[in-house]
């Protein structure tokens, strides 16, 4: 059903990469889930709405004001590099 | 063979909200780097957004402002990228229900009629960090622009020629200063521009669609547009054609390079936002947003024609951004002769305005002292040329139009004996002017009443001083 | 009885009558619980400074006369995807391995509050993919009933914690079962609130629609007190409601006359163990002696369920999990010659195997072409699921069901077919597609391991689900029933 190509395809939008070997075993596995999922097609779902959220929750807003905000210290608390108050990451080409 | 081009805009506006569309960290532009940064505007794992209802509330000011229908069921869409710039790989927007939809803009082309541009849709959306570059080219990055409010205002391709699309953003920023919803500073970067372009041969041969990106300013806009016009067709006229790619304006070299090519479209796997419940619009929501929006510039136009009762050009002047067109009301609220108030603004204040370049909320004087200016000329007690004289002190100084002419001494001379006085002997001193008159030579006339200025150091009424001068002369 | 046999409730009297001081009791299940984790490895890390530090404000408090909760004091322990400001959150991932979090999580928040005194933070599936704790990056989490087996997952350390009796309560998270199914194969209560119940600001999201903070305990009056802490509305999170909340302990009067049951017949098919399914059985017997009224019901989507949640839990973790790029926190590669090179090596080094596969099936299940077939269809199939629900629940006011298909298995013994492993979850899933809440306990045991009781309830009843659990467990032999370690 999936082949190489698409897998590849999709780690690229995901931004992973895999070995020869490892890509064989997930196109298996795919593969295996999409078999698997496949029972859905039995099931008549029109215009069935779709749910994203299950309760029947709306309009959860906050209101315009203003709160605290995280020292910057403890921004780049985490970053792996950093300069000048900044995250640092190597040249962004366009 | 004649060609029409086709444009289409794609505007992102920044909302000038106190915070943040899904945190509480200020919407400021101009702190310190990432000082106005939390978990969630950061993306930290375990944040989660919580809509700003400010955001809600100014995007439908836009669509109402510019004639859409707004959505009373949406929802919030994930857009799924990679960026170092973008804090969770995806931006939180709008994709299959925009809030707002089929709205239009009209313009006014050279020609005087009226144009709509149709809008296909407003939707809001958060606007990503900014990228920084360090001396050795790597790239720091400020992640305080990181979830500001945006609307995307996007158009159906309807306009023509460059000058539409210049009329229209003229027009699109105008509204949304009125309204207050964003300060559009395009060097800011509060409003960006993107265009997307091609040109069609009356015999139906297409160019393909080419993007324009990084215009930093309408005029930059125009420029590239007129410099892709002719680029698509001569390419067309050579048996080429475009390449479908995003392009972007080189303000040095004059002409727009190539950026990527559009062939590999990007997936952004869109899907519903999980972590955003349904947002529903009610009536009433609607109703109190629109009692909320300001008088709009065409509308504000014409009823100043009608109220005021002044040229189309005074009102379409007057009404070129909030702040004059309300001061100009003010002052006539003070001094009841329209025209003469839209004339003094117009040339006087905008003209100094402009030289120093700064605001009418900068101005020393207060509208009071322009209203007793304006009086004090009308009443007769200075002339204009003193009044022009006065006005200039008070923009400089910011004393009272009184205070400087009692110390300039501009009072005008009305008294008829002192003029009488002065007349006679300018008269003595200029017997050949006298002659002149007599024999035809209306310019002598002239130059009789200048030395008779002259003479009251430029104080004696002119009127008294023309209607005297013709009867003392008729009567020699 | 031994102090770390206790449940809440006995230990919570104890310091407030001055009997022991959290100090004291800290100390010692400090000890115990360092003891213990020799043998089962619930903990990432032990959190023995921030213990002492909490229970020596309780203490301070109680000798000024303050009043405080039933929850001072107490020993807890927190799932490791759960946010703790300036203590290491790993998600059990290479990904994370030194990520300390600026701020807490909402219902760490809270439970700070009340007191309580932190232990330690706990082994987990990474990114909570699994169902066996076996995913983690770091160690194996044992079953304390049988060392040779797994404890369940993904929240299995937290489950072991409260099973070995290393700490009385903790946290976990529940995206398809996983606090549900680790409780019912360590013998305790497990219970996964309603969607939108507890706040999920500062849980390292999944699938965001189906994740929930969820509960272990030894007894279901420990779980009320705890779900009454931690519940309720937050304006950090969207998603929670601003639905009332109880005081829960007041509905456990062991009163279930005239109280509807309904037993769905698909949850006892085939592929359910037949031992399981009498354990089960039986408990419905007991709670009708005791005057519940127990029907037949049908939850016709149920088979559904699984393939549903094996498109929508990935697609959202795709997006979720695409934050870790190694910019701002997480792993960065050392070497890289691009942007573009830093990403993906630092996303193929940090994330595991599973965690891999499954950004990559969600991935494919959204991108162009796909998304109606996979993701949007499976959304379709979800309301058809809650719809079930919300029709079962017309007549009936809780449904009971087998946890788990079996009771737990061998390290390693479902590692190589997915589908096995997913099958695990397939008595959980329905709960979490629906957003409704469930309770796994203790209903028996085969091969001397526990077997879990699932009792699903309506949204936001967690109150009828948790009477019905009592009265069940007031009648069982079950309930006092510990692991020898
Ligand atoms: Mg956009
Ligand atoms: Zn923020």
């Amino acid at each position: 059903m999936v082949d190489k190509s698409t897998i590849q395809n999709v780690a690229k939008l995901a931004k992973l990469e895999f070995r020869e070997d490892e890509i064989d075993m997930i196109v298996k596995k795919l593969d295996n889930v999409l078999s698997y999922v496949k029972m859905l097609d039995e099931v008549n779902v029109d215009n069935v709405d779709i749910t994203y959220n299950p309760i029947d929750l709306k309009n959860a807003f906050r209101e315009d004001n203003v709160g605290k905000s995280l020292d910057r210290e403890k921004v780049l608390q985490n970053a792996p590099d950093k300069e000048m108050g900044c995250f640092k990451v190597p040249k962004v080409l366009d | 063979m004649n060609y029409k081009t086709l444009i289409g805009l794609e505007i992102h506006a920044e909302l000038l909200t106190n915070t943040k569309i899904f945190c509480s960290c200020k919407n400021e532009f101009g702190a310190d780097v990432n000082t106005n940064c939390c978990p969630v505007c950061l993306g930290l794992p375990g944040s989660l957004p919580v809509l700003n209802k400010k955001v809600l509330e100014y995007a439908i000011m836009a669509g109402l402002a510019f004639n859409c229908n707004i959505a009373r069921h949406t929802k919030m869409d994930r857009k799924n990228y990679f960026y170092p710039d973008l804090t969770k790989a995806y931006q939180i927007s709008q994709y299959d229900i925009p809030l707002c939809e089929n709205g239009f803009i009209q313009i006014e082309k050279e020609d005087k009629t009226t144009k709509n541009i149709r809008i296909r849709r407003i939707h809001i959306e958060e606007d990503t960090g900014k990228s920084l570059h360090d001396t050795s080219g790597d790239t720091l990055l400020d992640y305080n622009r990181s979830g500001v409010p945006l609307i995307e205002i996007v158009t159906e391709p309807d306009m023509n020629s460059p000058e539409e699309a210049y009329k229209f953003l003229e027009k699109l920023k105008e509204v949304l200063l009125f309204t207050g919803v964003s300060d559009v500073k395009m060097e800011q970067g509060s409003l960006r521009c993107d265009v997307n372009i091609n040109v069609v041969r009356e015999d139906g041969l297409k160019s393909n669609i080419v993007e324009l990106k990084n215009l930093n300013s309408f005029k930059a806009a125009v420029k590239a547009m007129e410099y892709e016009i002719k680029r698509h067709i001569d390419l067309l006229e050579s048996g080429q054609n475009t390449v479908r790619e995003t392009r972007r304006w080189d303000d040095s070299e004059n002409r727009t390079i190539s950026m990527r090519s559009k062939e590999t479209v990007q997936d952004y796997r869109y899907f519903p936002e999980p972590d955003i419940v349904n947002i529903n619009i009610s009536d009433e929501f609607i109703e109190n947003v629109k009692k909320s929006l300001p008088e709009l510039p065409d509308q504000k136009r014409e009823r100043f024609i009608k109220e005021y009762m002044i040229p189309e050009y005074d009102a379409k002047i007057l009404t070129s951004s909030k702040e004059l067109s309300s001061y100009f009301e003010d002052i006539v609220k003070l001094f009841n002769e329209p025209k003469v108030v839209s004339n003094w603004i117009m040339t006087e204040l905008l003209r100094r305005v402009n030289d120093e370049g700064i605001t009418l909320s900068d101005l020393k004087f207060e509208k009071e002292d322009f209203a007793d200016l304006l009086s004090a000329i009308s009443q007769g007690k200075i002339n204009n040329n003193a009044g022009k004289k006065v006005f200039r002190a008070m923009f400089e100084t910011g004393k009272k139009p009184n205070e400087i002419i009692e110390q300039m001494g501009l009072v005008q001379l009305q008294d008829e004996n002192e003029i009488k006085q002065i007349i006679i002997s300018v008269l003595e001193n200029n017997k050949q002017s006298i002659e002149d008159y007599k024999n035809g030579k209306q310019r002598a006339f002239g130059f009789l009443v200048g030395q008779i200025m002259k003479a009251s150091q430029g104080k004696a009424n002119p009127q008294i001083v023309n209607s005297m001068l013709k009867e003392i002369i008729d009567n020699m | 009885m031994d102090l770390h046999k206790m449940t809440i409730k006995q230990i919570s009297e104890k310091i407030k009558n001055r009997e022991i001081t959290a100090l004291e009791l800290t100390e010692k299940m400090l000890e115990k619980a360092k003891e213990i984790e020799k043998k089962v490895d619930s903990f990432l890390c032990i959190t023995e400074d921030v213990a002492i530090e909490q229970a020596k404000k309780v203490d301070k408090k109680i000798a000024n006369g303050e009043k405080v909760s039933s929850l001072a004091g107490i020993p807890i322990a927190i799932k490791d995807n759960i946010c703790t400001e300036g203590i290491k959150t790993t998600c059990a991932s290479r990904m994370l391995e030194n990520f300390i979090p600026p701020y807490n999580a909402t219902v760490v928040e809270k439970l700070n509050k009340s007191g309580t005194v932190l232990i330690g933070k706990t082994n987990m599936d990474e990114f909570a993919m699994g169902s066996s704790t076996e995913t983690s990056a770091f160690k194996k989490t044992k079953n304390p009933w049988d060392l040779n087996k797994v404890p369940g997952g993904s929240s299995g350390g937290s489950a072991s914690s409260v099973a070995a009796g290393q700490v009385f309560c903790s946290l976990g998270s529940d995206t398809g079962g996983s606090v549900r199914q680790p409780a019912a194969l360590t013998g305790i209560v497990g219970l996964k609130p309603t969607y939108g119940r507890v706040s999920r600001y500062g849980l390292i999201a999944f699938g965001s629609s189906l994740d929930q903070v969820g509960i272990f305990t030894k007894d279901v009056y420990d779980c009320a007190l705890v779900l009454k802490e931690i519940a309720g509305k937050d304006d950090m999170d969207g998603t929670s409601s601003p639905i009332e909340v109880p005081d829960y302990t007041k509905f456990l009067d062991g009163n279930v006359k005239g109280i509807k049951i309904g037993i769905p017949k698909e949850y006892f098919a085939q592929g359910i163990d037949e031992d399981v399914k009498k354990a089960v059985l039986a408990g419905v017997e007991q709670l009708k002696e005791l005057g519940a009224i127990v029907k037949e019901i049908s939850l016709p989507h149920t088979k559904y369920a699984v393939a549903t949640y094996y498109i929508i839990a990935p697609s959202e973790a795709s997006s979720n999990l695409a934050r870790f790029d190694g910019i701002r926190y997480g792993y960065r590669t050392k070497e890289f010659d691009s942007l573009d090179d830093l990403y993906i090596k630092s996303r193929s080094e940090g994330f595991g195997e599973e965690v891999k596969r499954r950004i990559v099936i969600g991935t494919y299940a959204l991108s162009s072409g796909y998304y109606d077939a996979y993701y949007k269809k499976a959304l379709q199939v979800r309301t058809l699921i809650k719809q079930d629900f919300e029709k079962a629940f017309e007549d009936v006011d809780v449904i009971i069901a087998p946890t788990v298909p079996n009771v737990a298995f061998n390290f390693g013994e479902k590692n190589q077919d997915p589908l096995s492993m997913y099958m695990e979850d397939v008595c959980t899933i329905p709960a979490n597609m629906a957003g409704v809440p469930a309770i796994s306990i203790p209903c028996g045991f085969k091969n001397s391991l526990p077997i879990g009781m699932q009792i699903i309830g309506k949204h936001f009843d967690e109150a009828t689900v948790l009477k019905v659990a009592h009265a069940y467990e007031s009648c069982g032999d079950f309930k006092d029933k510990r692991p020898n370690l």
